[in-house]
């Protein structure tokens, strides 16, 4: 099954390099299993079960075309980017809501050097 | 309205985009001052960081750590790459969650925008362990709500 984010799963999925690398190639795009293989220079039953690992986190999903299985990246491993970005932005923004306060208690400075309108 | 635009370039980077009302200089100071520092890059409501530790000057290193006063706490360590006063900071940092994080490279400008200054942000997006790191810790860091969705996105 597919399409669920197992988080336990997740972390320990992505604790393996070759499991990054998967994802990041991923990321790029679907791709076969033979495909996955060739850089990596991993057999295709080693690739395989690597995709089973992702699979079972949630990471990653198949779809059949004809004697293919493609891989991608499941909705919810990229929505995880999502939140991360999302993440960042609160933080961001609360962040420079905050120095919006800092800049208009400070001195004003003097014009400097090579500003430009 | 937010005044902060955040979007991906890329694969690779996030670039962010934010205006304020003082000119460049007095933003550039912001940004390498540790005492105005520890006014306001906190985050989330609710933390401070106590540590503020900041040499800036191009291979200068610096040190945040931050704590949300309930036990929670991270910090991140990095070093200065290139100062240009008061347009540009170039730097490397990374966090400690306790484990280090790959290093990520951040660029800072600070461009004269009328009377104030247009801060432009580009750094590069952290791998997915990363990421789920760095979510992990915004969980402890009081944002249940967005990983309970997270979780719920079956």
């Amino acid at each position: 099954m597919s399409g669920a984010l197992n988080l336990d799963a997740a972390f320990s999925a992505l604790a393996d390099p070759t499991r990054r690398a998967i994802l990041a190639r991923l990321a790029k795009g679907e791709a076969t299993v033979m495909e996955l293989a060739r850089p990596f220079e991993m057999t295709q039953p080693a690739i395989s079960q690597h995709l089973k690992v992702l699979e079972d986190a949630g990471l990653v999903a198949g779809r059949v075309d004809g004697a293919k299985r493609p891989r991608r990246l499941a909705k919810a491993g990229i929505e995880a980017m999502d939140q991360w970005l999302a993440m960042l932005r609160k933080a961001l923004e609360k962040s420079y809501d905050r120095l919006d306060e800092v800049l208009a208690g400070m001195e004003q400075p003097k014009i400097t050097r090579g500003e430009k309108r | 309205m937010s005044k902060l635009n955040l979007k991906t370039e890329g694969d690779t980077h996030v670039v962010v985009t934010r205006r304020f009302a003082a000119p460049p200089e007095a933003v550039y100071r912001a940004h390498t001052d540790p005492k105005l520092i520890q006014k306001w890059l906190l985050g989330p409501e609710g933390w401070t960081m106590p540590v503020c530790i900041n040499d800036a000057r191009p291979g200068g290193k610096f040190r945040y750590e931050w704590t949300n006063g309930k036990g929670g706490g991270f910090h991140v360590t990095g070093e200065f790459l290139e100062l240009e006063p008061y347009g540009r900071i170039a730097h490397v940092e990374r966090m400690h969650l306790p484990d280090p994080t790959p290093d990520c490279h951040v660029e800072t400008k600070f461009d004269a925008d009328g009377t104030g200054t247009l801060m432009t942000l580009r750094m590069a997006l952290p791998d997915a362990q990363t990421r789920a790191s760095m979510l992990a810790t915004g969980m402890e860091h009081g944002m249940e709500a967005s990983y309970v969705r997270l979780e719920g996105m079956i």
